[in-house]
């Protein structure tokens, strides 16, 4: 039997509303995934480190109050300094103009507010590469 | 007609019958818990001539960028007709770092204007008449710096500490709950609170220094019931604060406002707020020993809120905004604001801003909203919801104090946010499988919608702006003088005295916010989340 995948749905910066993150968080557990989260506040440093140490596939930022492409130059930029690679989403309060400026950045998945939460499911069952047999 | 009439349940768990008359109130005795509007309880609203009177204030939350742009933004509300400010700060400001911290970068200016000296609110304040116009600071977990920053700029515009009026969010316990700008663990940040309570009742009798917060637990994902026994725990433990000072309930309690939340079935909301007026008035006089009527009037912005809004077709949400205010004036809010129509995207544009402020004077000058008071009232309907509400909220505060250990024990151990993530997520599978009807997302969607909305646009180089302006401050002030104002804040910390008038002493030497906080911290600590859930 392989392993469910493993995400980790990560608050970075100062914004505070986490109500996505954490109903998304319930939802994929619900869908079989294990999820971690990390809680409020966090730097992308703090935020790569715990998905190098729990060693995810998916690494999903929730943010509302705009910041969404400097955090995620940061991430991007963090990730590929220590050679990790997980899937990325991002989701929160993203204008449609901005959902091709993170993907430029490398993102995998935009799921901006509203989303559905089997189509964040069914993306990462497609992008996760089955995981082998633990 | 079908034999089989269709169930209805609010939002709050209750069933709704489709007829209700006079039966549906026997056992309750209408003299007594409606009463008159003026008169205790209260249910009917606390003026007996409410908006007959004086219609609601209207003051939308605003602020952006830097301190002169806000500016300019206050004074177009204002010149349109807005009789109060809602300040909205940056996320740095509101978690006590300067414009300059690594933390802040790309967040400057962005949700709020950026505030790092006393320099920044005297320009954001420059010119606006503070002795006329009540401003309410969105400002919680260094709200004591902040307030102090008001009453020094108030005096430097010649208004006296003692003479100041407005209104500080300041509310800690709820921005653990909801919202998230919290810094310090939750004892350190009660006894802030604490300590500006006892600072205004002794010395800014006429400002308001806490406005207890449903809106954001509501906004996390709480019912209607959750949303008012959640604060009302909350606004107990406040009061606790100020009688422990040694304050009378009468000389302070009267100055504690609340600020709630409007989305989902207009009766159910006209109905909470009538409930929650009717059962402040009994908490106050029942478990306080209050005296003073003006102590047991439950006093509200009630406003329309974000979690209403789709981002799908955002124009219907100019409509739900108008409702929105429709339900806040049935319900006699003293003060509303409203969502603008943008703001599933990003903070209001000007134009959205002031559709929302044209709203509100559209029900006031229009609609007849302010001719007779408490139109709703004796309605069999919203009577017994009325009533039913109350009950609930009472058995949810119940609930908290004999599963919980009380609403304090419930934060600082994750429980409360726990039980409002697990309701969002119950509220958004409903809205996922459409159970909760919304229209655009789930009613009539419109898949090949383009969402070409006007949005406001953040401007990096405002950090720059802000940056360069406290470092030019930094360099003219008496860093002796700073120094020990800031010791002085250090040692008021740790020997437990009252913080605020060393706040007030180093806020006037032009210490920066990231240094009171980071002195604040090396005495507090800073909150460990319970991320459980």
């Amino acid at each position: 039997m392989s392993r469910p995948i493993k995400v980790l749905i990560a608050k970075p910066g100062l914004d505070g509303h986490d109500r996505g993150a954490k109903v998304a968080s319930l939802a994929l557990r619900q869908a079989g995934f294990e999820v971690l989260y990390t809680g409020l506040h966090q730097t992308i440093e703090q935020i790569v480190e715990a998905a190098a140490q729990e060693d995810v596939d998916v690494v999903g930022l929730s943010i509302l109050s705009g910041a969404h492409i400097p955090y995620t130059e940061k991430l991007m930029a963090r990730l590929e300094e220590i050679g990790l690679r997980p899937i990325t989403i991002v989701g929160g309060n993203i204008p449609a103009a901005d959902v091709a400026r993170l993907r430029a950045l490398g993102v995998d998945g935009v799921f901006p507010t509203g989303s559905r939460f089997d189509a964040i499911a069914d993306f990462l069952r497609a992008r996760v590469q089955a995981p082998q047999p633990g | 007609m079908s034999k089989e009439v269709r169930q209805v349940l609010l939002e709050s768990g209750i069933a709704v019958k489709p007829v209700y008359g006079p039966q549906d109130l026997s056992g309750d005795e209408p003299q007594r818990s409606i009463g008159q509007p003026g008169e205790f309880p209260f249910t009917r609203g606390i003026h007996p001539l409410m908006y007959r009177a004086r219609p609601f204030t209207m003051r939308q939350y605003a602020g952006f960028g830097t301190p002169e742009e806000t500016n300019e933004r206050f004074k177009m509300l204002i010149a349109n007709g807005q009789n109060a400010l809602n300040v909205a700060f940056d996320l740095p400001t509101q978690m006590g770092l300067d414009s300059n911290d690594p933390r802040a970068e790309g967040e400057v200016g962005r949700v709020g204007i950026a505030v790092d000296t006393l320099a920044d609110m005297e320009l954001a304040f420059d010119g606006i008449p503070i002795s006329e116009i009540s401003v309410s600071l969105t400002v919680n977990a260094l709200a004591a710096p902040i307030i102090a920053m008001y009453f020094v700029v108030a005096q430097k515009h010649g208004v006296e500490q003692s003479e100041v009026r407005g209104t500080a969010q300041n509310d800690i316990l709820k921005e653990y709950i909801g919202r998230g700008a919290w810094v310090f663990p939750v004892e350190p940040a009660l006894r802030m609170i604490g300590d500006t309570i006892e600072f205004c009742a002794r010395h800014a009798p006429k400002y308001y220094p806490v406005s207890i917060c449903g809106y954001h637990i509501r906004e996390s994902g709480a019912d209607p019931i959750q949303e008012i026994a959640y604060a009302y725990c909350i606004a107990k433990e406040y009061v606790r604060l100020g009688i422990d000072r040694g304050l009378g309930v009468d000389d302070f309690a009267g100055r504690l406002s609340f600020n709630f939340d409007i989305f989902g079935n207009l009766f159910e909301q006209v109905a909470k707020f009538r409930a929650a007026r009717r059962l402040w008035a009994k908490i106050m006089r029942d478990e306080f020993d209050a005296r003073d009527l003006q102590t047991m009037k439950m006093k509200m912005i009630a406003g329309g809120g974000g979690g209403g809004l789709t981002i799908e077709q955002p124009e219907n949400n100019i409509v739900r905004g108008a409702y929105y205010a429709l339900i806040s004036a049935l319900s006699g809010a003293q003060t509303m604001a409203l969502c603008s129509y943008d703001e599933a995207y990003t903070i209001p544009t000007e134009k959205a801003a002031l559709i929302s402020l044209r709203t509100m004077q559209i029900l006031v000058e229009e609609m007849g909203l302010c001719d007779t008071v408490d139109p709703l009232a004796g309605s069999y309907y919203v009577e017994w919801l009325t009533n039913e509400l109350e009950r609930r909220i009472v058995a949810e505060m119940e609930r908290v104090e004999n599963e919980w250990g009380g609403i304090v024990r419930a934060v600082e151990d994750g429980l409360v946010q726990r039980e409002v993530s697990h309701q969002a997520w119950k509220y958004e599978q409903g809205l996922q499988d459409g159970s909760i009807p919304k229209v655009g997302l789930n009613r009539y969607r419109m898949e090949e919608e383009e969402r070409q909305v006007e949005l406001h646009t953040y401007r990096p180089e405002q950090a720059e702006a802000s940056i360069r302006r406290t470092a030019q401050v930094v360099s003219s002030r008496d860093s002796q003088q700073v120094s020990e104002a800031l010791e002085a804040v250090r040692q008021a910390a740790i020997n437990g005295h009252n913080t605020m008038p060393s706040m007030m002493r180093a806020v006037s030497s032009y210490a920066t916010l990231g240094e009171i906080t980071g002195v604040l911290k090396e005495v507090f600590g800073e909150f460990q989340e319970p991320v459980g859930f």
